[in-house]
């Protein structure tokens, strides 16, 4: 640092004056800082928060997500008997193939829930045996449930609801009976994700990786109309559980918004960029209205812009895309007249000197200054936009983010919720990857 | 080499140059005609049906607005709080996740004399941090905690500590390194070596990329909100529930959403300015 010395003599008052003013601001900042915290404590209300906290619904969450639940209903009305995962009616067990501690007899079962818990299912009564406790009996009745509990039990523990129309048992978090006038309903839950590859109803269901792949290769046709490994990818993207094909499909409409909408910000920001330039406008008032262009589409934001297009567009793909191109063309084109300003006059004039025309001025003189910092951004806001474009999606554009929003709001299976949930952070991953892989190659040569 | 081999390799390289630009912009005009039109299917509403309704909804609300009269005034003062609030997650989000983001960088770069072994750990880890969309985090804790905005400023704040980690290291691959041997020459501790001999070199770029963050996060606890995590986006989203005549509540909260990004970008871009000279200030 060159300081002009003559005229400003340092003296120890000034250096003191600035040691303290220094040794203030090193107070004063935390505590200030520390004061606004506070403040934002009590203004979120997390006192409050934190009584009313459910952690035994991320407890649930984390369970149901690594295993899933076979449901042995007893519907008394009908009188029939089913097992089925999750309850669904289309994934249903028949009686060769009941899962491990269910044995059905004829309309009545018992089911082992395993470590001595043993549920009987005997007409319109369930007992339950229940280690270190005893057998608690539930009977449904016209009017509601009777229940009985065993002699001397003692005060009646906290995960045993106990109401006239309800009987609800949860001696773990993994064993859980309920009975009401209608029905008996015990889950059993296992490990795992069940039917992720195939459904019951597939013919490929149960079978062996090897099996697959024999089947796969294999030239008879267990449907005459397609191949075999075809019908087994049909069979895999239909299953009507895990939806896997409507998830793929509501990624690539994700990945699609980023890119759509990032390239086409690209392309209109840069031309409009050249407009917002000193260097290449001279008009000071076209200038000041493509800048005052920019600040506009920046500060809507995309949260309204994705609002309108809604209105407009209906949910899919192209609003989300549209809704992205909007805010980014602001923040590109703002970003690109930045380095047009900036760039090196001198290679401009060198090329002019060829006695170049503008357009090959421009070509071969201004281009390659920008292209990096043009290459590099368009990547960079490609990667940040695929994580907007989830939280677009959830405001109703479509695409992954309403398919997580919607299942987290039935907040059934939460199997489901976190296969989604991990499928997007691959995917997040992959673009993220794929662009900083691709700047290194374009920019540095690698 | 003789001049003309020379040539003839210059012109084949350009022609390879050539060619390969050619190949990236088939792709690119490939890529938005074939997604464009693609998305178009998939969309529920087209294009080109959307157009002529593309100025309907924003005319509506401006017309309720306008006849509210100086009402709309007093709506825009209504919903400052919510405003407030969003504002609020964004500024603790973007300070917790700093202070986060900090150690994150000085444990992982080896220009600040991190651990060795370290390093590679938190560089996966802020990766994996940036990567989760904010989005999931807060579902997620909307669950656990209820709605409030609480789980929004964890999700920004934790998404804030990988990006900003990530920045932070790279400033500080680019120090001097003369301060750190001097410190060390006089037997400093390493978290002495980091506040005397990195801190000050760095705190300008850092507070820089504060800045920035601050104003990426103000947008991003809006659109939080919507999603049932408080603030003025949990207001926007109930306005625009109930139909038809309360556009002018919905265009209050647009103006003052508008306003408060707009006022953020400028104070910031001003600061970032100062703080780090024009040209630099991104």
């Amino acid at each position: 640092m060159s300081t002009d010395t003559l005229e400003q003599v340092v003296t120890p008052q000034d250096v003191w004056s600035k040691v303290r003013q220094r040794a203030w601001m090193t107070v004063l900042v935390p505590v200030a800082v520390l004061a606004y915290l506070t403040y934002t404590w009590f203004a979120f209300g997390v006192p409050d928060l934190l009584a009313k906290a459910q952690p035994e619904r991320a407890v649930i969450l984390a369970t149901d997500s690594v295993a899933y639940k076979v449901h042995v209903t007893k519907l008394l009305r009908r009188d029939i008997l089913e097992v089925a995962i999750e309850g669904e009616r289309r994934a249903t067990y028949d009686d060769t193939n009941l899962p491990d501690g269910v044995e059905v007899d004829g309309k009545d079962a018992v089911v082992d829930l395993g470590d001595g818990y043993i549920v009987e299912i005997d007409d319109r009564t369930m007992r339950f045996t229940i280690p270190g406790y005893g057998t608690v009996i539930g009977t449904a009745t016209n009017t509601g449930v009777e229940t009985r509990l065993p002699e001397n039990a003692g005060e009646v523990p906290e995960w045993l609801k106990i109401d006239p129309k309800k009987l609800d048992l949860r001696p773990t978090l993994d064993r859980r009976v309920q009975v009401t006038r209608t029905k008996i309903e015990v889950h059993n839950y296992f490990g795992g994700w069940e039917n992720f590859w195939f459904p019951f109803s597939s013919e490929f269901y149960g079978k062996s990786f090897s099996q697959l792949y024999a089947l796969a290769l294999s030239a008879d046709r267990l449907n005459p109309d397609y191949s075999n490994l075809w019908y087994m990818v049909q069979d895999f993207l239909g299953n009507p559980d895990w939806q896997h094909g409507e998830i793929f499909i509501a990624l690539f409409e994700t990945i699609m918004m980023a890119v759509l909408g990032t390239i086409t910000a690209a392309l209109f920001g840069l031309p409009l960029a050249f407009l917002a330039a000193r260097n290449f406008t001279p008009s000071m008032f076209l200038r000041f209205g493509v800048r005052r262009l920019f600040d506009f589409l920046r500060g809507i934001d995309m949260l309204i812009w994705s609002l309108i297009f809604i209105r407009a567009f209906g949910l899919g793909p192209l609003t989300g895309a549209l809704a992205i191109a909007f805010t980014d063309t602001g923040t590109l084109g703002k970003l690109f007249s930045e380095a047009l300003e900036n760039i090196d006059n001198k290679q401009v004039e060198g090329v002019r000197a060829t006695g170049a025309n503008q357009i090959q001025r421009y070509r071969f003189g201004v281009i390659p200054q920008i292209l990096p910092v043009f290459v590099s951004q368009v990547l960079y806001f490609l990667e940040s936009n695929t994580r907007s474009a989830t939280v677009i999606g959830a405001l109703g554009a479509g695409g992954i983010g309403l398919m997580l929003v919607e299942t987290m709001k039935t907040s059934r299976d939460w199997e489901n919720t976190s296969y989604i949930i991990i499928l997007t952070i691959v995917v997040v991953i992959m673009m993220d990857q794929t662009s900083g892989w691709l700047r290194r190659k374009l920019i540095e040569g690698k | 080499m003789t001049v003309a081999a020379m040539e003839e390799e210059i012109l084949s390289l350009r022609k390879r140059r050539q060619l390969y630009s050619l190949i990236g912009l088939l792709l690119v005009v490939a890529v938005m005609v074939s997604g464009y039109s693609k998305s178009n299917d998939m969309n529920s509403g087209g294009f080109l049906q959307g157009l002529s309704k593309f100025f309907d909804y924003p005319g509506e609300i401006v017309l309720e607005a306008w006849q509210a009269g100086p009402a709309f005034f007093g709506l825009m003062v209504k919903y400052f709080p919510a405003m407030l609030e969003t504002l609020n997650i964004a500024a603790v989000a973007t300070l917790l996740g700093a202070a986060l983001a900090v150690v994150l960088a000085m444990a992982s770069t080896r220009n600040v004399d991190s651990w060795g072994p370290l390093i590679p750990v938190v560089r996966r880890m802020m990766d994996i941090m940036r990567a989760f969309p904010e989005l999931i985090i807060a579902l997620f804790l909307i669950f656990v905690l209820g709605s409030s905005p609480v789980p929004a400023m964890i999700a920004v704040a934790f998404h804030t500590a990988g990006a900003l980690g990530k920045l932070f290291s790279e400033v500080n691959e680019n120090i001097d390194r003369k301060p750190i041997e001097g410190l060390s020459a006089c037997g400093a501790s390493w978290l002495q070596r980091i506040r005397y001999a990195v801190m000050p070199q760095v705190a300008p770029n850092y507070l820089s990329y504060f800045l920035l963050r601050l104003e990426i996060n103000v947008r991003a606890s809006a659109i939080l909100g919507f999603v049932g995590a408080g603030g003025i986006g949990q207001e926007l989203r109930r306005t625009i529930g109930w139909g038809q005549g309360q556009g002018d509540e919905t265009a209050a909260i647009f103006v003052l959403l508008f306003i408060t990004i707009m006022l953020i970008d400028q104070v910031s871009s001003y600061l970032r300015g100062k703080l780090v000279g024009a040209g630099r200030a991104h």
